[in-house]
């Protein structure tokens, strides 16, 4: 497969990810905290990004439903888990603690390193630093519980 | 009816959303993965295994800048407010963790895996959903976040 073939789609599909998350106004805390504001002065704006984006993703299942490989990939590879666990509710729990503090999540996060790199990267540097904590703990816990046995 | 929900831009948000669920829909048809943000920054820093290529990686997260960025060269739109550094530091490590953790964010669980009609991104969603809507009443009831 070409370069091109494999980096043009990832990459085009970052930019209209970032260019959408920034029409919508995902890139401005003022507004992600006004949307997430739902008994004060709410703002629905971001109602109809996560509308739209939901409609169009819904369309292209139904698409996805019908080939058999993606287009310029040799296999789909999707995750599959049907199961539920405290780690999903948690995680996501404070996954949101962390959005509603700062009105940021990981793609405007990163978008917003355009506009605003120096006030944006302490959050992205944190967000990374969680990240490889979360992948440390489950390691020495694993560790440790060799060590045990 | 013009005070009710007077800075609302219901047409730039369909816009935008409508971007946005091409954006995944390209990542899902063309490449034949998920635009799960929080997983493919843990990808592109060998956080996390995924069938996704580290380049492929890379590139995503390339563009989301240069489309941020041509969209406010377009538009004129200007840097937004941010919270204070010390703040932003503590929002981040649990948005790290949490995304992990849950395994999604917003991308990945709320337009992705909803759309798919997934029962794990719909739980997840509507949890951090509250979770968020929690902490915003909870943060300006004590004064707002500066």
């Amino acid at each position: 497969m070409s370069a091109a073939r494999r980096f043009l789609p990832p990459l085009l599909s970052g930019a209209l990810f970032g260019g959408g998350l920034s029409i919508g106004g995902m890139t401005d805390p003022k507004r992600v905290r006004g949307f997430l504001d739902l008994f004060g002065a709410w703002d629905p704006t971001l109602t109809f990004v996560m509308g739209g984006a939901v409609i169009v993703m819904a369309i292209a299942w139904r698409l996805q439903a019908r080939m058999a490989r993606p287009l310029f990939g040799e296999r789909f590879a999707l995750p599959g888990r049907t199961d539920f666990d405290g780690k999903l509710i948690a995680g996501s729990a404070l996954f949101g603690i962390g959005w509603g503090i700062a009105g940021l999540c990981p793609g405007p996060a990163v978008a917003s390193l355009a506009l605003a790199p120096t006030t944006v990267f302490p959050f992205v540097a944190a967000m990374l630093a969680g990240m490889a904590a979360h992948r440390l703990i489950p390691e020495r816990r694993r560790a440790l519980a060799t060590q045990g046995s | 009816m013009s005070d009710v929900f007077a800075n609302a831009q219901p047409l730039h948000g369909l816009i935008g959303g409508v971007m946005i669920g091409l954006a995944a829909a390209l990542m899902l048809l063309g490449a034949g993965r998920i635009a799960g943000v929080s997983g493919i920054m843990a990808r592109a820093t060998a956080l996390a295994d995924s069938d996704m290529s580290c380049s492929s990686a890379w590139m995503f997260l390339l563009g989301l800048p240069i489309g941020a960025f041509a969209v406010a060269a377009i538009t004129g739109l200007r840097e937004a407010e941010f919270a204070s550094w010390p703040i932003l530091v503590v929002a981040g490590l649990l948005v790290g963790i949490g995304t992990r953790m849950g395994s999604g964010c917003t991308s990945g669980h709320g337009v992705c895996g909803v759309s798919r009609l997934s029962q794990r991104s719909m739980i997840a969603t509507a949890t951090f959903m509250a979770a968020g809507i929690a902490t915003v009443v909870v943060t300006n009831h004590l004064g707002g976040l500066s």
